[in-house]
């Protein structure tokens, strides 16, 4: 009985057959998949980035500000909102703001090419969800996170906000254009 | 010892002040049960888009109430009744301390109830997950960091009940396998309540405007620390509730104590750290960091669930043959007691949290795979079928059981009980499934509009609208099956035939 004193000697009862194999089977699936999770870092093709560094809320505008300004290529709006359009040189570093409730700028980007991609915020957390990939990568202010990027596909991506992030963060969509 | 009852249909001492105090903390879980379970229909008919009925400003502020109410009031609450019956009641004992066990019922419910007032307020539209810098009312973090307070106090009597049954040789042998259990559920949660008060700490103070915010992945490294290793005191507690369901309705013994035992220390000794699969896409920590907690240590936890998958089917189908349904290799099951809720609930829960949400879990917490997962409507998927079809129907089914020996009353309405695990164990897992199903194709959790807000719009799958939409179905048919136990179990308290002693 389960809810009753156990008497001593329970610790050298023998294990049946069964629960040897159940056993046996778990811990060689569980070993398999803790290897594969590392393993995948050297032989898949899409594993999280590796490179991230701290950076002043502030600083991190000043420099997102200075890269839409350089590379500004027209305007587009939908609804109250308004956005730059910026189109950066392959292979070179862009930068996508998030704040209470925008992401900026609107990237044109080149398919086959790479780009590094510089996500953070400059106020509360954001979660990057490129939509319909849906791939997902957090927006953390303080920290500067560099992901890597070469898209594959030719077409108009949605960045929906999937970290909650005050009143209006069902209305924080953006766009990534790739031609 | 006049402190003492005598129990008509068990035979066990029942100690009065432990008797009260399980009273007290069982009705305050249903109460928040109805109250969370109230908010999860009108947040069902939200998400469910076709029907949408909220506003955004009040579907953020029921959800971020919802989670607590669910997550942290209703289960803990539940857990502290679980944790005085495993060790006062079972062991023969009297309770240690037990006006600490009132100090940790007064600081859960005035923290419970600062935190749910201030949320209705609108002080704290910030989730269960209230991550820094998006800030809330200090009173709220004050709240929490009572409710913890006062939840580590119930673990403590928990602990002095054990040395004092030891001591006074209430019991002899070793403590049975459900007050292991417990126990296990205890260090668990006072390594991840103790987290809790150490991040909501410094961010009541940051709140109060004393201290500058602290970093951003601090606080959800430490939260989580708190935020899911919680969940694994609901693991575990629900673990030994499935074993003493399996005693009380078939009559079960288990299989190998000794295996099931090293599963529950598996479960301390490495669930704690697994909590950083939350951290999995977050900048900060390296990959080899996040491999390293998220594999190895995660799946010694697994293996541990993996462990009680056996055991628990296994010790029933064992009971079952012995009552002599022992005709080709499934008689046992066909001839189990399905007209029993507290066994229905049993084999419910089991399917719903081992299927479902174990393996889900598992899945996202890959960290390739979590890049699909973190976040969407996957996320909600995964925890509705582990801690709703796994946890909550497990304490319901138990409850079945707690109404008769301590409120010593007859389950009201008796044909509803009996078809209630089926009307909510069922659609749960439904809702559970067509909601990561719509996870899948990119819908986001915590959105009051997966079509946004006027700037730019965003097209869907076609599955996404009829995944949302038997997710909202099966949702609100659960919610029906929730309140039915609710209104059973008020009933019993109310108009249930009393259980006079012999």
């Amino acid at each position: 009985m389960s809810i009753t004193p156990v008497p001593p000697g329970w610790w050298k009862m023998p294990l049946h057959k069964e629960e040897k194999w159940w056993i046996s089977i778990a811990l060689v699936w569980c070993i398999a998949i803790t290897i594969a999770m590392p393993a995948w870092h050297f032989v898949g093709k899409q594993n999280s980035s590796q490179e991230y560094y701290t950076i002043s809320t502030e600083d991190y505008n000043t420099l997102a500000e200075e890269f839409m300004e350089k590379y500004k290529t027209g305007v587009e709006t939908a609804g109250d909102w308004e956005w730059d359009v910026v189109t950066p040189p392959p292979g070179s570093d862009i930068y996508l703001r998030s704040m209470q409730w925008k992401w900026d700028p609107i990237l044109k980007l080149k398919k086959g090419e790479t780009y590094r991609l510089h996500l953070s915020s400059i106020d509360v957390l954001h979660g990057l969800s490129i939509h319909p990939l849906n791939m997902n990568f957090e927006a953390v202010p303080g920290w500067d996170y560099v992901l890597t990027i070469t898209p594959t596909q030719a077409k108009e991506y949605r960045i929906i906000c999937n970290e909650f992030c005050g009143a209006d963060h069902h209305g924080m969509i953006g766009k990534i254009i790739v031609e | 010892m006049s402190n003492f009852r005598t129990c008509s249909i068990t035979g066990l001492k029942v100690h009065l002040p432990a008797e009260k105090l399980i009273k007290i903390n069982a009705v305050t879980a249903i109460v928040f049960l109805l109250v969370g379970g109230i908010l999860g229909l009108l947040l069902v008919l939200t998400r469910w888009q076709a029907v949408h009925i909220l506003p955004p400003e009040f579907f953020y502020r029921f959800l971020t109430l919802h989670g607590i109410a669910m997550l942290v009031a209703w289960i803990i609450f539940w857990e502290m009744a679980a944790l005085y019956l495993t060790s006062a009641i079972l062991l023969n004992s009297r309770l240690a301390v037990p006006w600490v066990g009132w100090l940790q019922y007064l600081l859960m419910l005035v923290g419970g109830g600062m935190v749910a007032v201030i949320i209705l307020l609108g002080g704290a539209d910030v989730m269960f997950t209230s991550y820094v810098p998006l800030k809330a009312h200090p009173l709220y973090y004050l709240g929490v960091i009572l409710f913890a307070v006062g939840a580590i106090l119930g673990c403590v009597v928990f602990f002095a009940t054990l040395v004092v049954a030891k001591t006074e040789g209430t019991y002899s042998g070793s403590l049975p396998l459900v007050t292991y259990g417990a126990a296990a559920a205890a260090i668990i949660a006072i390594i991840t309540l103790s987290h809790g008060a150490i991040v909501f700490i410094p961010t009541l103070l940051w709140s109060a405007g004393l201290i500058p915010p602290m970093d951003a992945e601090v606080y959800r490294l430490i939260f989580w620390g708190f935020g899911h290793s919680s969940q694994q005191i609901n693991v575990c507690t629900m673990v030994a509730v499935w074993y003493m369901l399996g005693t009380l309705t078939v009559g079960s013994t288990p299989v190998n104590e000794k295996v099931c035992r090293t599963a529950f220390v598996l479960y301390i000794l490495f669930i704690n750290i697994a909590s950083e699969h939350h951290i999995l896409v977050d900048p900060g920590f390296s990959a080899a960091h996040k491999s390293w907690n998220t594999s190895y240590f995660m799946h010694l936890a697994v293996l541990a669930s993996m462990i009680h998958a056996f055991s628990v089917p296994a010790a029933l189908e064992v009971a079952l043959r012995k009552k002599g349904y022992t005709r080709g290799t499934f008689e046992w099951l066909k001839k189990a007691p399905w007209g029993n809720p507290g066994f229905s609930s049993l084999f419910l829960s089991l399917v719903g949290f081992g299927f479902l949400g174990g393996t889900t879990g598992v899945i996202f917490g890959t960290e390739q795979l979590n890049i699909l997962s973190h976040n969407n409507l996957r996320i909600p998927g995964h925890f509705h079928a582990t801690v709703v079809a796994g946890t909550t129907l497990a304490f319901m089914g138990a409850t079945y059981y707690v109404l008769p020996l301590i409120f010593q009353r007859e389950v009201a309405f008796p044909g509803l009980a009996k078809i209630q695990p089926y009307l909510f164990g069922i659609p749960i897992m439904l809702f559970s499934t067509f909601m990561m199903v719509a996870g899948g194709f990119g819908v986001s959790r915590r959105s009051a509009d997966m079509y946004g807000s006027g700037g730019f719009s965003v097209e869907y799958s076609p599955i996404v609208d009829i995944s949302l939409s038997i997710m909202g179905i099966s949702g609100v048919v659960a919610c029906l099956g929730g309140a039915a136990f609710c209104v059973i179990s008020v009933a019993t308290l109310i108009i249930g035939k009393k259980i006079v002693a012999k």
